[in-house]
């Protein structure tokens, strides 16, 4: 009873715990914190690793390898028009496949799927997204070029660009359906219940104001799955022939490369990266190039992103 | 009482009638197209699953059904039917382990850093928009940090036998590929765990790791652990990064014991043997390729059906 009656007995300092319980406090802090400042310095190794080697190349190539009509490194021929090419074409397919399908998908899960198809279908469409981009290489090698592109032109060869971007379109489906519907689903029901209150039909509402209403996420959309595309590996790598160098074209049922696949093959086969004078280096300053052109992209689609949230 | 009737009725023909009066004879064609289309873009997008999965399993079966326990015991070799994937599945086991044993500690302790502990302060926000911009970097890029890092700077150190080109170099690469993944799934599933859960903790006393420890964490452990399964299936899936770090894509001698002694040697992993593999000409390679596929596939989808059903176990269970 005396305790209650002399509050003044209690210092800041009893409520403070023990020393041992506020010492793992701090401790536990200062790692989680370190934890979370890792991911920064992965950034920065990224950077400059790539920095280095990139300058050297920049800095000791010659100009007129740089604008030839290929891209041999081991030749000390660094056409990067030819990978620029290469990769455009890709991406240009792939989002061709990929953003009639996803947003297609993505507007019925959104839009007209009953509950109980939408939940048997996204794990669907999540398990399309877990294929490992390998395997869609090999798919596209072996089906989409034989069954589809050859018969699309007969000038087709087996390795093909057409297929590879077929492949790497099928593999961001996903990704596009999955950040449409979110946009979609984020855009509030009063909305719909309005535009239907005026008499408009399903197909009115969805086309003239479900979706103007989630186009920032629409965008963000196809942004990140242009990302994506550009950042393709192992399915252009498999599926577009031209293993360690290429010529320059623009026909898609031609090999080709892009910028992922030139440093994948540059560094495969030899079992490490070696070659004349700059091969080496050359792999860095595509891949930051590479590097640069997704970043600006993800920062984009980022700001899209929260303009849906910030709306809703 | 005589309201309830009717009411009954109203449910049933009102609507119906309603709905003719309003529209006429006109049937909604548009829609009927447009709708058509969308079940169109669905059924397309789930028949790729399929179409790839049928073709896998049936170029492949001769070599599942005729060998499979040699399939998956024997060491690579020149000759397709001979050609066996235990080096690759070691190396991809071990991936595996690295994942697990880095990207999952790190990733989450980075997420409770950053959902529990960081006021929104200028730093914690620029961390933040890092990682997401870190989860969009190329696999390939992963690759060439890979091989300027733990290559060639730390050489020495990840496989002194092997000029770095080591499991341990393509275990550490893969686990900075993933960690931003990890990251973002663990935030998302603290950030799901309800304000109250915390504020009950500290209004008892407990510190702020002592609510994180016994309340906030075993609450979103089954979606902390999605999204490590999901990161881990896609680790063993990548193949670009380990190109980089210098994968065998030839042959290997040895690579076939579990030793983790031998973790600095040269190494090959699944998706390796596969775009190697998808490379050499003949149909017996190509059944041999898509058997390795179908491998490859039973583990990473089997992962990533776990994971999806686990997480929609407790998804309904918390409404």
């Amino acid at each position: 009873m005396s305790d209650l009656t002399t509050p003044a007995a209690y210092t800041l300092e009893d409520f403070r715990g023990s020393r041992k319980r506020m010492r793992t406090e701090h401790l536990v802090r200062a790692v989680l914190f370190l934890a979370a400042l890792l991911s920064i310095v992965i950034s920065v190794l990224i950077v400059a690793s790539l920095v280095g080697e990139a300058w050297t190349f920049v800095s000791q190539v010659e100009a007129a390898s740089l604008w030839s009509d290929g891209w041999f490194p081991r030749r000390g021929i660094y056409d990067i028009k030819t990978l620029l090419t290469g990769t455009l074409i890709v991406t240009v397919i792939a989002m061709a496949v990929a953003m009639p399908l996803g947003l297609g998908a993505a507007i019925y899960l959104s839009e007209y799927a009953p509950a109980g198809v939408r939940k048997l279908l996204k794990p669907v469409l999540e398990i399309l997204a877990g294929i490992p981009s390998v395997v869609l290489g090999f798919f596209a090698l072996t089906f989409l070029s034989p069954v589809i592109v050859q018969r699309l032109s007969s000038e087709a060869t087996q390795f093909n660009i057409a297929a590879a971007g077929i492949g790497v379109g099928i593999l961001t489906i996903p990704l596009v359906a999955s950040i449409s519907e979110d946009a979609m689903r984020s855009v509030p029901a009063a909305l719909r219940e309005a535009s239907y209150g005026l008499g408009a039909r399903k197909i009115t509402t969805t086309i003239r104001v479900v979706i103007p209403a989630a186009v920032s996420g629409l965008v963000a959309a196809f942004i990140v799955a242009v990302s994506r595309a550009i950042g393709e590996t192992m399915v252009v790598f498999i599926a577009a022939g031209a293993t360690g160098g290429s010529l320059f074209s623009t026909d898609p049922f031609k090999p080709g490369q892009t910028m992922t696949a030139a440093i994948a093959s540059q560094a495969a086969g030899t079992d490490q990266v070696r070659g004349a004078g700059l091969t080496f280096q050359s792999l860095f300053f595509v891949a930051l190039l590479l590097f640069a052109i997704t970043l600006v992209l993800n920062v984009l689609a980022g700001r899209f992103v929260q303009r849906v949230r910030q709306a809703y | 009482m005589a309201l309830t009737t009717p009411a009954a009725q109203v449910g049933a023909i009102v609507p119906e009638q309603v709905r003719r009066q309003l529209t006429g004879r006109r049937s909604d064609t548009a829609g009927r197209i447009f709708q058509a289309v969308l079940i169109g873009a669905v059924a397309a997008s789930v028949a790729v699953l399929g179409v790839l999965v049928y073709d896998m399993v049936q170029t492949g079966s001769g070599t599942l059904t005729g060998r499979l326990g040699d399939f998956l015991t024997g060491s690579l070799r020149s000759q397709p039917g001979e050609s066996g994937l235990l080096q690759g599945l070691r190396g991809t086991f071990y991936i595996g382990v690295f994942t697990v044993v880095f990207a999952f500690p790190i990733g989450v302790g980075a997420a409770i850093y950053l959902e529990e502990y960081a006021s929104k302060s200028r730093l914690s926000r620029f961390i933040d928009l890092n990682i997401r911009n870190l989860a969009g970097v190329p696999s390939v890029v992963y690759g060439i940090l890979g091989l300027a890092i733990f290559v060639k700077a730390l050489g020495s150190f990840t496989g002194p036998s092997s000029q770095g080109r080591s499991l341990i170099s393509a275990g550490l690469t893969l686990a900075i590929l993933v960690l931003p993944i990890v990251i973002i799934t663990a935030s998302e599933a603290l950030r799901a765990v309800p304000g109250s859960l915390r504020e009950a903790g500290y209004g008892v006393g407990a510190t702020r790791w002592e609510v994180t420890r016994d309340h906030v964490l075993p609450y979103a452990a089954p979606g902390i652990l999605t999204g490590t399964v999901l990161a881990l299936a896609r680790a063993m899936g990548e193949a670009a990064p380990l190109i980089l770090v210098g994968a065998v894509t030839g042959f290997l001698s040895g690579g076939t014991e579990l030793d983790p002694t031998t973790l600095g040697d040269r190494f090959t992993a699944m998706p390796i043997i596969i775009t190697t593999w998808a490379g050499r000409p003949g149909p017996e390679w190509e059944q041999a390729t898509a058997a390795a596929i179908v491998v490859l596939l039973v583990v990473v989808l089997l992962a990533n059906a776990v994971a999806i059903l686990l997480r929609n176990h407790y998804e309904k269970k918390r409404g």
